[in-house]
């Protein structure tokens, strides 16, 4: 009989699990998530760095220390076999005063003891041979080449997507509103489409994975969201080749000035603490932004007038009592596996965690797991028209006029893009069409416009795939509408 | 690329966008006899004149007040009379600057990835328009914010209502415009919001606040949105003479829809790319009197070229240009003896052309920086003046200087805008 498995939140972590967890014959997953699509937590706004596992004190945080820079290396593999977007290109850590060295000394040494590869100290020659656009105040810098950068939300899409083709089970739109224990045992999970039982439930809900504990009355710990604010500039504008960073405080790693992936300077976060209640406050603050602004232009003192910004953005980092990501098998419930707690750098420690999950299923609750012989590693990146060849544009297009057909200027997303996005998105359970999913998986609506010219477009081509009035299609989920009703409906007195 | 890979066509000039200067240049260029290819990447030809569903267009090139799609199907109908080549759904993915007279535009279409070799290229893509983000609006990131261009694509072109409760930033034309295309709809526009002390848009266009009762707010911004998931309520601050905010004058305004109208950039990144030179002022390429650009061979007209209030200048610049790519074919290349540099004097935001030769008569386009009444436009070095009973930002100012106008200058020319 096989064991069943519920998976609380498919962000980076319920994702990366439900990977793991897909590849043994006795276990049935499901991955279970309130939002419409997958990724949308925690995941979807963050700095997006691959961390080099040199920051976490063992002493003090010995879980993140062991597990970034396991994620780390475990990274470098999955994004070949899940085809996941990236750039190794490492990470300067810069000093701007004598006393920095003091400080990058010891996180040299850290990294060391964490079993961090390759760093070492760069001279201010090189620095600036590295990065000329760099401030002319600095001194010095910590070189750390395996730091890298991924595109989160692809990542957890690449993830769930080869989740599914191994076997697992998405229940999209699906909030768990309790947890079901009997006799000290978790029974299963009751959500707002129904009971899903379950002989181990995993929670892995980022911001609200204190609440969902609760609901198996586990109540040690309590996670309040720290909000880190961002600029995204376009993408004309120059940037670092590296990821630069400022010597750390205690508290932060310090707002970060980096190209990511898709080529745009971004810059952000700071660090401001809210109140546990307000884990749905993702707006951006006028004071929050400044702040930003200031701190990115120590290290990168030529950014451009503020006309060149196309996105500001927040993310809130689920900040666990204590500090460390707590994740463990709850010895009152058995069943039930927290992973709670996942603050930075959980993006990076992912795919270690999830093999920590898959341990402590084997070991903590004598689960014996039994790999699949077809389990599947790979899975094969969406066509993105702007990266193919002419040739290779032809044979596809030649196929599928669809693909020849240019919908996002900015970004050159094709429309046939746009239908295999939308392809994919039903092949996960994606229940209501948004924007957004379209999105964050084709690039569309992410350039120098941010959409006017081809948001109108891609709202068609979803109400026509998921076959409902243009007005429905939604930018975010329900609630987030393109509109009201055709545009008589007000006169005719629908609204 | 592997040329030898993809379809490869042959041109004497390919026209890049298929709105009212695209159209008006192809047909000019192929009246001249010239071999042309337009392409346009929309499904349909007229750029963004087919959702202007309101009159207002081609009282110069026409004689006659028309509409968007009007104008637009009139000039479209003039292309197929002539015989133009054109496609659309046919988006230029890239450009490339051989020689002068060896230029290559890569496009994708539904029919595949095609090369075209030409000897010119006029370059009529259009602009963009500001977003909310670029001008600087905070807070969450929901549904129910649109550009002005979007917010009328979804109303004229696909036939969806975006919200019910507007607020429209900026005061130009087309916010205005936007703002009874709402209020015809039944929605309720609780406010147009303007950061500069005066309206931006044609006092015609004015009218319309008053005669749907729309609060204008003058001197003011909005500086945060929030909702959840959808627009809920706005930020509105005041501001003083130096744009800086009015410590304790914001207040918030219930409403389900904020529209953004705060101005169009020229669409130039292609150019950028081959290193075309551009006007920090106008945001587009800067070009002789002949719509060249600083690359040989590649003109520019239209929206790309300027920001254009009226589109009978727009089609009027399309034909310029096809006018130059013809003389550029025939002679190798646009000669001068000698250009004249047309320089900004006191309250000229900008001007276009940028260089003149003096051998043929032409259009100066131009915007002041501030509104003035009574005054002259004059330049010192010919002693030429024109008398203006108003000037305003949103207005453009064309006027004819004479090539024997041209010819007396030395050099440079100063345009300026100053009390009569
Ligand atoms: C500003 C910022 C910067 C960061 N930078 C980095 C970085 O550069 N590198 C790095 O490694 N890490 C970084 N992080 C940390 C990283 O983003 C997180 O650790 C990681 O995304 C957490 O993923 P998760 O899957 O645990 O949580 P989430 O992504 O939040 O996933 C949890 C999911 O659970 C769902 N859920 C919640 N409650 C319920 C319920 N009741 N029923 C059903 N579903 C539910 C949510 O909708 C969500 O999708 C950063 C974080 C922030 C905020
Ligand atoms: C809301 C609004 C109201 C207006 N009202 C009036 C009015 O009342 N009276 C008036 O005279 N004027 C009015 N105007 C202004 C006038 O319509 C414009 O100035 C004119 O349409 C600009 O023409 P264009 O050809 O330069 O650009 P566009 O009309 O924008 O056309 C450019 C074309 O190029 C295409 N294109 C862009 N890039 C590529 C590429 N790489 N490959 C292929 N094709 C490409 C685009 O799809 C587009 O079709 C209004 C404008 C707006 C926005």
């Amino acid at each position: 009989m096989k064991t069943k498995v519920a998976i609380i939140g498919a962000g980076i972590s319920g994702a990366s699990i439900a990977r793991v967890l897909s590849k043994y014959e006795n276990l049935e997953v499901h991955l279970i998530e309130k939002a419409p699509d997958v990724g949308w937590g925690v995941s979807k706004a963050n700095t997006a760095l691959i961390h080099g596992g040199y920051d976490d004190d063992p002493d003090k945080y010995p879980t993140r220390a062991r597990l970034c820079i396991r994620g780390n290396r475990l990274w470098h593999q999955w994004v070949k076999e899940l085809q996941i977007a990236h750039v190794w290109n490492g990470a300067l850590i810069v000093a701007l005063q004598e006393e920095d060295f003091d400080e990058l000394e010891r996180l040299l040494e850290r990294g060391r003891k964490n079993g961090v590869p390759e760093m070492r100290m760069v001279e201010k020659e090189e620095l600036f041979h590295l990065e000329p656009g760099l401030t002319k105040e600095a001194i010095g810098a910590l070189w750390v080449p395996i730091v890298g950068q991924i595109a989160p939300i692809p990542a957890v899409i690449a993830l769930v997507e080869n989740a599914v083709a191994n076997g697992v089970k998405t229940h999209l739109e699906t909030e768990v509103r309790g947890i079901k224990v009997e006799k000290g045992e978790v029974r299963g999970v009751e959500t707002s489409d129904g009971f899903i039982e379950a002989d181990v439930v995993i929670n892995a809900a980022g911001l609200y994975a204190d609440e969902i504990a609760r609901m198996a009355g586990i109540e040690y710990f309590e996670i309040h969201p720290r909000k880190g604010e961002y600029f995204l500039f376009d993408d004309d504008v120059p940037g670092p080749r590296r990821v630069l960073f400022p010597t750390p405080t205690p508290i932060s790693k310090g707002i970060v000035v980096t190209t990511e992936i898709s080529g745009h300077l971004m810059i952000g976060p700071n660090a401001q603490d809210l109140p546990p209640e307000e884990k749905d406050n993702l707006a951006t603050t006028r004071e929050g932004l400044e702040e930003v602004w200031e701190g990115a232009k120590k290290l990168w003192p030529q950014l451009p007038p503020r006309s060149k910004v196309i996105r500001t953005f927040a993310g809130l980092r689920p900040e666990p009592t204590g500090g460390d990501f707590i994740i463990k098998a709850e010895e009152e419930v058995w069943g039930f596996i927290n992973v709670a707690g996942i603050r930075s750098p959980g993006l990076t420690s992912a795919p270690a965690i999830a093999y920590e999950v898959a341990g402590i299923i084997q070991r903590d609750l004598g689960i014996r797991l039994i790999e699949k012989s077809g389990w599947n590693p790979y899975r094969r990146e969406i066509t993105h028209f702007f990266m193919l060849s002419p040739e290779k544009a032809n044979e596809i297009v030649k196929r599928n006029p669809a693909y020849g057909k240019v919908v996002c200027r900015c970004n050159n997303v094709s429309e046939g893009d746009i239908l295999e996005a939308i392809e994919r998105m039903k092949f996960i359970g994606v229940k209501t069409p948004s924007v957004d999913s379209i999105k964050f998986r084709t690039k569309a609506t992410t350039g120098t416009c941010q959409g006017s010219f081809c948001r109108p477009r891609i709202v068609q081509l979803l109400a026509g795939e998921y076959g409902v009035e243009p007005w429905k299609v939604t930018l975010k989920g329900k609630g987030s509408e393109i509109g009201i009703g055709d545009v008589k409906a007000l006169l005719r007195g629908e609204e | 690329m592997e040329p030898s890979e993809i379809p490869m066509l042959s041109y004497d000039v390919v026209v890049i966008g298929g709105g009212p200067a695209g159209m008006a240049a192809a047909a000019r260029a192929r009246e001249l006899g010239l071999k042309v290819l337009l392409l346009e990447e929309n499904d349909y030809l007229g750029g963004i004149l087919p959702q202007c569903i309101h009159p207002g267009f081609g009282i110069h090139y026409f004689r006659e007040e028309l509409t968007g799609p009007e104008f637009a199907s009139r000039l479209a109908k003039r292309l197929v009379e002539l015989g133009v080549e054109y496609k659309t759904a046919a988006r230029v993915i890239e450009i490339e600057n051989y020689s002068d007279l060896e230029k290559v535009v890569v496009f994708a279409s539904p029919g595949g990835v095609c090369q075209v070799w030409t000897k010119a290229i006029i370059y009529a893509a259009g602009a963009r328009e500001r977003h909310a983000f670029e001008i600087g609006i905070a807070g969450d990131r929901v549904s129910g914010i649109y550009t002005a261009g979007e917010a009328q694509t979804l109303m004229d072109i696909y036939g969806v209502l975006p919200g019910k409760e507007i607020v429209i930033v900026g005061s130009g034309d087309v916010g205005l415009i936007m703002a009874r295309r709402f209020a015809l709809e039944g929605a309720k526009v609780k406010a147009v919001v303007e950061l500069m002390p005066y309206p931006g848009g044609l006092a015609r266009n004015v009218m319309i606040l008053r005669d749907f009762n729309i609060p204008l707010y003058l001197s003011h911004k909005v500086v945060e949105v929030r909702g959840k998931g959808r627009v809920q309520r706005v930020k509105v601050v005041k501001v003083d003479e130096n744009f800086q905010e009015v410590p304790g004058s914001e207040f918030w305004i219930e409403a389900d829809t904020l529209i953004i109208s705060a101005g169009l950039i020229p669409s130039v990144k292609p150019l950028r790319k081959i290193g075309v030179e551009i006007d920090p002022a106008t945001g587009g390429p800067v070009v002789n009197d002949r719509l060249e650009t600083s690359v040989p061979g590649i003109f520019a007209a239209g929206n790309s070229l300027v920001i254009n209030d009226l589109v009978d200048y727009v089609a009027e610049q399309g034909e310029l240009a096809a006018e130059g790519a013809r003389e550029f074919i025939e002679n190798g290349g646009i000669g001068s003896r000698k250009w004249v540099k047309v320089e900004k004097g006191p309250n000229v935001r900008l001007v276009v052309p940028h260089y003149l030769s003096g051998e043929r008569d032409v259009y100066l386009y131009l915007r002041v920086a501030k509104p003035m009444e009574d005054v002259e436009l004059r330049i010192p070095e010919i002693g030429k003046r024109l008398r203006l009973p108003v000037v305003k930002p949103a207005e453009m100012i064309r006027f004819r200087l004479k090539a024997g106008e041209i010819q007396r200058a030395e050099g440079k020319l100063t345009v300026e805008v100053v009390k009569a």
